[in-house]
């Protein structure tokens, strides 16, 4: 789509990515300031679980929401900063892994695979990041061109991400499900949103 | 000494904390001395009640333990029930003591406390959620308040029952749980030693949010069995329901005894994060209690009954 080439930025727009990319690292930073201060409570390894994988699904769904947004506002220059956020959700993401096979499960591989296996929300949770690793790895404009009109079906997998990460969170809580269902119905909006514009631009 | 949990006079302002804290210990030294004398010999082992019930592990920090934990009458997230938890008012407060027994009665709380010793105990904790904690706790037997009451032969279970008033717990508000929150234990359960009714921790009164004013206490079972800031105790002849149970039957049961050997069909259960430590440790079978309860499930299939 031509409305996606960078040339057609306005010159005011040309440091937004530059500028999401800066502040995507905002939550990292709170973060590491609130464990160097011993700020993260009773059960620092949780904090640090539960707030890295909050800002995976954030930025995921903000990756998601911007092809909409685009159509909608008739902004061609936030193409780029689905890219951004989708980086910073894998970002996000692997921080959020390692932070479970490291700190949660001490690299006990026996133990981590056990998990994995017989455990569903680990499962969609490893599924979820097994797929932002692949848009992660071919997130590059070489990528982009040598995997040519294959590029748009693997990236759809965002959106396979999407499903499992909000599953992953559903099946991990006990009894308080509205916060994983705002995300489920956020991610189900941007999905009705993306079937409809595809329809209308006939692609 | 009575130790009684009156407001105008707790015990804190009669002994520093530090030597009410260790007392116990002072106590047995000498207990043991004076049988030492006694006898012209050393007992072996000091055989006291204590040393069978009380943990020997370091207890958990208190500000970890009184602004991290579930209470989610103020809130589902962890650090609620320190946040909104001062909203309840826990004077007046009375308890309802009925069902099975033979003199019922609605009782204030220091009625009800009054003719209890009060005793400190450092028990674990493990959370079905895999993190525990060892809390010194201050309270009585819930045997020796049962026995007051005089149940019944049909007395065959105990119900419990939390504060239903969504004006002093706001988490009240939305059905995560079908409120108020209600909790049981089988007779022999709730007459057992280990069992607790708790009125403070840490040597202080009970913060509202660890369950003031009185609490339960069962340390071979997980964390949502010990029901918090009790309105009525009812003794029955059919099993109780019990709010976790209402809330997935398939996930957490009527006994809900740690068991490492038992899976939460979500998650595991054979290891537990001490909170203030970096390693998970292995959970064990009855939290380290099977000693004193394992018999009183012998013969259950405790893969059905979990």
């Amino acid at each position: 789509m031509a409305s996606e080439a960078p040339a057609a930025y306005p010159r005011r727009w040309g440091r937004l990515p530059i500028i999401t990319a800066a502040s995507t690292t905002v939550p990292l930073a709170c973060l590491s300031i609130a464990f160097l201060r011993d700020e993260l409570g009773a059960n620092p390894i949780e904090e640090i679980t539960h707030v890295t994988g909050d800002w995976t699904l954030r930025f995921l769904l903000a990756s998601l929401a911007i092809t909409p947004a685009r159509r909608a506002f008739e902004l061609p220059a936030l193409a780029p900063l689905r890219r951004t956020f989708g980086l910073a959700a894998f970002g996000y993401a692997t921080l959020h892994a390692l932070t479970y096979v490291g700190l949660d499960q001490g690299f006990d591989w026996e133990l981590l695979t056990e998990d994995v296996r017989e455990h569903r929300f680990v499962t969609a949770g490893f599924g979820a990041w097994c797929c932002l690793l692949l848009l992660a790895l071919t997130s590059t404009r070489r990528a982009m061109r040598r995997l040519g009109p294959r590029w748009r079906q693997l990236h759809r997998l965002s959106y396979v991400a999407g499903v499992l990460g909000v599953v992953h969170y559903i099946w991990l809580v006990k009894a308080d499900l509205l916060p994983p269902l705002v995300h489920a119905a956020v991610l189900t909006a941007l999905l009705a949103a993306r079937f409809q514009g595809r329809r209308r631009a006939g692609c | 000494m009575l130790i009684r949990g009156r407001e105008d006079l707790p015990s804190r302002e009669i002994t520093p904390r530090g030597v009410y804290l260790r007392r116990r210990e002072f106590l047995e030294r000498a207990a043991l001395a004076a049988t030492t004398l006694a006898l012209g010999t050393a007992p072996t082992t000091p055989a006291t009640a204590v040393a069978r019930y009380d943990s020997d592990e370091t207890p958990t920090d208190e500000k970890d333990a009184t602004r991290y934990n579930n209470f989610y009458e103020f809130g589902t997230d962890k650090q609620d029930p320190a946040r909104h938890a001062g909203k309840m008012k826990t004077r007046p407060w009375s308890v309802r003591i009925e069902g099975e027994v033979g003199k019922p009665k609605t009782l204030g709380l220091d009625d009800l406390l009054a003719p209890h010793t009060m005793e400190d105990r450092i028990y674990r904790l493990r959370c079905v959620e895999a993190w525990s904690m060892v809390i010194p706790w201050r309270g009585f037997q819930l045997s020796d308040l049962l026995k007051r009451f005089d149940p019944t032969s049909r007395a065959r279970y105990v119900a419990f029952q939390t504060l239903h008033d969504s004006e002093q717990m706001p988490g009240q508000r939305r059905p995560v749980l079908d409120w108020p929150y209600v909790e049981g234990l089988r007779i022999d359960e709730a007459m057992h030693p280990l069992t607790l009714l708790a009125t403070g921790m840490y040597g202080r009164d009970l913060p509202n949010q660890n369950g003031a004013p009185l609490r339960l206490v069962v340390p071979w079972k997980y964390g949502f069995k010990s029901i918090k800031s009790i309105v009525a105790i009812r003794l029955l002849e059919k099993q109780p329901p019990t709010s976790w149970n209402l809330s997935a039957p398939g996930e957490y049961g009527f006994y809900a005894n740690v068991n490492p050997a038992v899976d939460h069909p979500r998650w595991s259960q054979k290891r537990e994060r001490r909170i203030g430590e970096f390693r998970k440790r292995e959970t064990l079978a009855f939290n380290g209690y099977a000693d004193q309860v394992a018999e009183l499930y012998r013969g259950m299939d405790l893969r059905k009954f979990f």
